[in-house]
């Protein structure tokens, strides 16, 4: 397997307040559409606002600076997912320019994003997505595995990131043995190993009940704690109110974008828990 | 590193199927162990036919009188064959090309030991040199001589059913019989051949020519001269060398007016032989489409693998596993299924050869063994490539939707 250099960028290490100039943003969407059937048919699920010159899609604007806990939320069809999939490169905008971390993933090639999903993204999914039939540890080693890494450092990086979650002493189970909660904080842990600039997480918590919520929502908190920006999408509001910066999305368009919390802070969950920053 | 995984994510994924993964490697096994154990049947027909040729004495050539089949031996325009013409091959042709001549004469008659009679199937005159040509061993006993002939003595050599009929258990060698009338010392018994068409080999009566000519068929002309080229490749020289004297000596000018024929085992048998070639050709034919099936089997299987895991596709492209990596891992998963069905084709097929089939004793061709097991593996990557390619061009987004 080749492997192929990406640019390269600053270090993803935590954000210091007392920092003079800002980050670059990881994530700057310029007029970003997409749309999908042709001709009357076509559904804009990402628009924006209209332009008023032509009346046609103008398409979405949106930095998120590094360390950002931003919470998108929507009701369905409102694009949320759309969205997430174009962030996390899975799918491939219509019309606009998306830079993550600085680089124009428009001018990739497919192992240029894969290599990018492997060493930019983690995700972790409503329906977890495990690999089935894989035990805990292997799953986390995966990401490693297509990154390339030794298996000795493999199995270390993959035991940290278990034991981070609380999972070490499970990493022998397969998806099957282990409970709705326990495989969302394995995919928490696959998501972290590879240490990637962005957690992309959709509706992490749709599957789970409250307990477990609590548990995954304060894992990605501590994430974001130590700097890891994170795009997390909801529509419960409760979940939200552990972000940083809420969006509302409607029928492909942002209509309102709230700061709850300083990007260089505490996520306001630890914030009000009292942790210090 | 990626090498190993890949094949334990192969060896994962086809040991989840167990059942499906076994009735695939079925099809590829069939397939191989067909084309093993067919071409050895044919192999074995074809190997049994040359041993019979060898039986015949390979180099042997039979002359005989007569343009054609049928009348030309009544016909008075048709001149006989003689020991003339024997003598005149022995003595004028090329010694490259002709080892030995002997002239036939066959008679019927009814042999006597003591009130036992029984008639032999023939009763062979000829010279000493008959018995290498037509490859006739004495196992008990002896040949009779050259002097024998000369001076016409009455010894005889029985073949092996001819004697059991007339002396049953006992030792013949020593004993006199009475063939017409005549009475006969006999010296050799004729080691058994066995029958391999209508008439039994073993059931003749060898003795000196001048001896059979005297009690029998008279001293005018002979039925055949057998003559041994001098090795299996010269059998088209002594040929033409055989033409060019018995021309001569007949008198003949134009070859395709001869008033003689004469016939090779080895041209009779290799006729039979390309026919079982044939045969093996045909049955190789069908074993190949079985293995073909085998392979698309493969596809079958490996297309719904794919469609079943589009989703596990999803998930690994999403981890960032590279075009490569999916497209190595379902081509294992292809290969290992043809690699291991192949290896199992082959045990069976190796081990099914040991059995007698339809009468006949398969003889494996090692290059066919090969041969299977490399075109069935070759199969597996060709067939396990569509759908493989297919798994790892799926969108990432598509896969991940796919329930």
């Amino acid at each position: 397997m080749a492997r192929r250099a990406l640019p390269a960028r600053p270090g993803p290490g935590p954000v210091r307040p007392d920092r003079p100039d800002t980050p670059p943003p990881v994530i700057r969407i310029r007029r970003l559409t997409k749309s999908y059937g042709h001709g009357d048919a076509t559904v804009h699920a990402l628009r924006g606002p209209d332009d008023p010159a032509t009346g046609g899609p103008l398409g979405v604007d949106l930095d998120i600076e590094q360390g950002d806990f931003v919470a998108v939320m929507g009701s369905s069809g409102s694009g949320k997912s759309t969205l997430m999939n174009i962030l996390g490169c899975l799918d491939v905008p219509t019309g606009g320019r998306y830079l993550l971390d600085g680089i124009d993933v428009g001018h990739l090639d497919e192992g240029q994003l894969a290599l990018v999903r492997n060493r930019k993204i983690g995700f972790v999914f409503q329906s977890f997505n495990l690999v089935p039939r894989t035990t805990a540890l292997a799953q986390v080693e995966l990401p490693l595995a297509y990154a390339g890494v030794r298996a000795a450092e493999r199995r270390r990086r993959a035991l940290a990131a278990l034991s981070l979650v609380g999972l070490a002493e499970r990493s022998g189970h397969r998806p099957n043995e282990l409970s709705g909660g326990q495989q969302q904080r394995v995919a928490v842990a696959r998501a972290l190993v590879t240490a990637p600039a962005m957690l992309l997480a959709d509706e992490p918590t749709g599957n789970l009940d409250s307990r477990s919520t609590e548990e995954v929502l304060g894992l990605i908190d501590g994430l974001n704690a130590t700097g890891r920006t994170v795009v997390l999408i909801t529509h419960e509001d409760e979940v939200a109110r552990h972000a940083k910066r809420v969006l509302r999305l409607v029928d492909g368009m942002i209509v309102s974008d709230l700061r709850q919390a300083p990007v260089d802070g505490p996520p306001p969950a630890l914030h009000r828990a009292g942790v210090p920053a | 590193m990626i090498l190993w995984q890949t094949l334990r994510f192969a060896a994962g994924g086809l040991v989840a199927n167990k059942v499906r993964s076994a009735l695939t490697m079925l099809g590829v096994l069939i397939g191989v162990a067909s084309v093993i154990l067919l071409l050895a049947v044919g192999n074995g027909s074809s190997v049994a036919v040359k041993e019979s040729i060898t039986s015949l004495g390979t180099n042997s050539l039979t002359v005989t009188s007569g343009s054609s089949f049928g009348g030309a031996r009544s016909a008075s325009s048709a001149k006989k064959l003689t020991v003339a013409d024997a003598k005149a091959l022995a003595t004028e042709a090329d010694p490259h090309a002709v080892r030995s001549v002997a002239p036939v004469v066959t008679a019927a008659g009814t042999a006597l030991n003591g009130d036992i009679s029984y008639s032999p199937g023939s009763i062979v005159g000829t010279y000493p040199a008959y018995f290498e040509t037509a490859n006739q061993k004495v196992e008990h006993g002896e040949y009779f001589t050259q002097d024998d002939v000369l001076a016409s003595r009455k010894v005889a050599v029985l073949g092996a059913t001819t004697a059991k009929q007339l002396f049953a258990t006992a030792d013949p060698v020593g004993r006199q019989i009475v063939v017409g009338g005549t009475p006969f010392t006999v010296v050799g018994v004729l080691r058994a051949k066995g029958g391999t068409g209508f008439t039994d080999p073993d059931d003749v009566l060898v003795a000196p020519l001048p001896t059979v000519q005297n009690a029998f068929t008279g001293f005018g002309s002979v039925n055949q001269i057998m003559v041994q080229a001098a090795s299996a490749d010269s059998t088209a020289q002594a040929q033409s060398e055989i033409t060019r004297i018995l021309l001569g000596t007949h008198a003949i000018a134009d070859p395709t007016k001869a008033d003689f024929r004469i016939s090779s085992q080895t041209s009779l048998l290799s006729a039979r032989e390309s026919t079982t070639k044939t045969f093996t050709v045909l049955l190789g034919a069908v074993a190949a489409i079985s293995l073909l099936v085998g392979g698309i089997g493969i596809t079958n299987i490996m297309l719904v693998t794919v469609t079943e895991r589009t989703r596990e596709i999803g998930i690994r492209k999403a981890l960032g596993a590279p075009r490569g990596v999916i497209l190595g891992q379902f081509l294992t998963e292809a290969t290992l299924l043809s690699v291991v069905g192949a290896g199992l084709g082959v045990l069976a097929g190796i081990a099914g050869s040991h059995f007698r089939i339809v009468g006949i004793e398969p003889v494996v061709i090692p290059e066919s063994v090969l041969g299977a097991f490399g075109i069935a593996v070759a199969i597996g990557l060709f067939f396990g490539s569509y759908p493989a390619n297919r798994a790892a061009s799926l969108r990432p987004i598509d896969a991940l939707r796919h329930e």
